[in-house]
């Protein structure tokens, strides 16, 4: 028997994200049974069904594995300093105000050194859309403990196992303020999709919060195997819920992970409320920052 | 260009500092502000507060000071001519923003009414212990601009000058007013929007698909795509090539960071400004900056009144340091005289240029107050003979 030699695939056929990612830094840097790439892929998949101007679209990261994916998606992209891409965020929405403007992170950056910019973005409800790429730890630096390693999981820092609580996002960012809150796995490639999409088309601080695989710290520490063994556990311990009270959705190690929209309410946006209550006051006095932003000479 | 009237509140003014450093701020065009309130400087964003919304400005209270200058640099991207205020505490803070607004090549203001420190110190008395860090207070290799305002006129001028410097050679500038100029009241002048010249945001021409963030073709200073126009670039923290990519190469980073540098060490000359005063010759140079050069004023007619031949050079714009100037009065005066409400910072840089050529004597306060002229004045008699 002959076996035709197959189409050299990668010459003929092009990705279909290509025209939304930067090919010419491509390969990336994620470890193989990493789960960022799966979200990069989602949120990409998410704009182009959206059907947004993608040149009103910005995308700002921090620092980690996950703060690279700013780096490789083909949009204005940010990558800022180590917990700050969400009051860098809050610049860009501001002080262009018909932009639209997302930040893809990771849990230690978002929550961890940058959780106090989390709590108060949410609480102001500033119009942002928060993309956290949770892999229960530093990838970066080696796979330290973090804000949302579950207890008794083992980490570089915590040789022993864990002893702190972790947070539980969904319940913290419903807590403090989001209008839309929601959490998947990397898995549920369909599902997050979809749910960044109807998050695009929210306003507001809308938080989806992506439970992802760290297969080369979190997994080979905890001895948990690779990041297909990881799928399968998603698939086994997942359990969608929507409308979940988010005080439900913490995380125990290797326990059941309650995903699904918990939250998906209307709030008055910051901007909204600024010029509601400067209307209110100030009447025609009142001049607001013009759409296309403040840039001297206009737009 | 001219500026936007707007901002322009013309006309003469009895304020100070803090407010017409606001008002400045406004007559240059600044359309976002954020900042986390510190005494002595709070009053500079209630100004603005008060006014933005009449203006088309945004001001957001921040939650704490990394944040508010990491949105500074995030409303730069967008074109909007942006600052944030702060004093010694919250300009340590802002540090970490000030080098990634330095790597990305972002223009801003950072406003620092300096009060005592260390740490917590003496909230609301002055001090001027922030000019090293200023100059050094981020990580790395960088260059950027500071100037210091003596009074609450040139408050607001210098808010001007700092904008137009900041799009210019497109680094943060920084405003080391301190405590005394920020709460001294006087008359300030703001002139008509049409007498302000401003220097707009360098925005390229070259079409999206050509055009690459950080390439310089022959300049130092690279041209500007904003969010949302359609460039779909990118910046980064990391050093980065011509791209915007990371390049984690020792050409990369000798290429990036050298560049950084060079922009204000090559300008030097057109950047660096200071008032100097009857050092022909002079046997002794003060070199002062901020409320201490007034104070100085003081000491010079003492020492004068002795008999002493004293000279002055004020420094308006602190950093680039007047090296060469300082250079050249060294080698025709006897010594120089650096009085400055810190333990002996500036006189380091005074100390460096001189280079043995003549005396250089530091006349150190801890901070809370101004000197007392008559401790300058002892010290210039003293250089003299």
């Amino acid at each position: 028997m002959t076996v035709e030699a197959r189409p050299d695939y990668a010459e003929t056929v092009e990705h279909p994200m290509t025209p939304f990612l930067r090919m010419d830094r491509i390969p990336h840097v994620w470890c193989p049974g990493c789960g960022i790439g799966t979200v990069v892929r989602c949120f990409a998949s998410a704009l182009e069904k959206s059907g947004i101007d993608l040149d009103k679209v910005s995308v700002v990261s921090g620092i980690g594995c996950a703060g690279r994916t700013a780096g490789y998606l083909k949009l204005d992209g940010f990558h800022t300093a180590h917990g700050r891409a969400i009051p860098f965020a809050t610049g860009l929405k501001l002080g262009r105000p018909e932009l639209t403007v997302t930040v893809l992170s990771g849990d230690g950056d978002l929550v961890g050194i940058g959780g106090n910019h989390f709590i108060h973005a949410a609480r102001r409800n500033l119009d942002l859309l928060v993309v956290l790429i949770n892999n229960f730890t530093y990838g970066m630096t080696g796979g330290q403990n973090g804000p949302t390693t579950p207890l008794s999981a083992r980490s570089s820092t915590m040789p022993f196992g864990n002893f702190e609580t972790p947070f539980n996002l969904p319940h913290l960012a419903a807590s403090s303020g989001a209008p839309y809150v929601a959490r998947w796995t990397s898995l549920h490639v369909r599902r997050l999709t979809w749910s960044i999409e109807e998050a695009l088309e929210r306003k507001g601080f809308r938080f989806i919060e992506v439970v992802a695989p760290c297969p080369v710290l979190y997994l080979r520490l905890n001895k948990l195997g690779d990041g297909v063994q990881r799928m399968r556990y998603y698939h086994d311990e997942a359990e969608i819920r929507n409308g979940a009270d988010p005080g439900d959705a913490a995380i125990d190690f290797q326990g059941k992970i309650l995903c699904g929209v918990f939250v998906d309410e209307e709030r008055p946006t910051y901007q909204e409320l600024m010029d509601e209550h400067y209307g209110n006051v100030l009447g025609d006095d009142y001049v607001p920052m013009p759409l296309e932003g403040g840039m001297l000479g206009g737009g | 260009m001219k500026t936007d009237p707007k901002g322009v509140l013309t006309g003469s003014h009895y304020l100070d500092g803090d407010f017409a450093c606001g008002e400045g701020a406004m007559a240059a065009g600044c359309r976002f502000v954020a900042g986390y309130p510190i005494t002595p400087s709070t009053e500079v964003v209630e100004r603005i507060a008060n006014r933005f919304p009449l203006v088309g400005g945004t001001f957001i209270q921040m939650e704490d000071e990394l944040a508010s200058m990491a949105a500074v640099v995030g409303a730069s991207w967008t074109g909007t001519k942006s600052m944030t205020v702060t004093s010694g505490p919250g300009f340590s803070l802002m540090m970490e923003n000030i080098g990634l607004a330095a790597m990305m090549e972002t223009p801003c203001v950072v406003v620092d009414v300096q009060r005592a420190g260390p740490s917590t110190g003496l909230p609301t008395m002055v001090g001027q212990g922030d000019v090293m860090q200023a100059r050094w207070g981020s990580h790395g290799d960088y260059e950027l601009i500071a100037m210091s305002p003596q009074s609450p006129q040139e408050s607001f001028d210098l808010m001007i000058d700092a904008f137009n410097l900041s799009e210019e050679y497109r680094v943060p500038v920084i405003i080391l007013m301190d405590e005394c100029v920020g709460h001294m009241t006087e008359k300030v002048v703001i002139p008509p929007a049409d007498e302000i010249e401003v220097t707009p945001r360098r925005l390229t021409e070259v079409a999206p698909d050509d055009f690459l963030p950080y390439q310089i073709n022959g300049q130092l200073v690279p041209e500007f795509a904003r969010a949302g126009d359609g460039y779909r670039f990118h910046t980064t923290g990391l050093t980065h090539d011509e791209r915007g990519y990371p390049g984690m190469s020792v050409e990369a980073q000798d290429a990036n960071v050298s560049r950084l540098v060079d922009k204000i060490r090559v300008n030097a000359g057109d950047i660096v400004r200071f008032d100097e005063a009857d050092t022909e010759g002079a046997d002794v140079v003060v070199v002062t900056y901020g409320i201490t050069a007034r104070v100085s004023r003081a000491a010079i007619d003492i020492a004068r009144g002795e008999g002493v031949d004293v000279g002055s050079v004020r420094l308006v714009v602190v950093w680039p340091f007047p090296e060469q100037r300082i250079r050249e009065l060294a080698a025709s005066v006897k010594g120089f005289v650096v009085p400055e409400i810190n333990l002996g910072q500036l006189v380091l840089e005074v100390e460096r240029c001189v280079a043995g050529q003549a005396v250089v004597r530091s006349v150190p306060h801890s901070g809370g107050a101004v000197h007392d002229p008559q401790t300058i004045a002892a010290a210039i008699v003293e250089v003299a003979r």
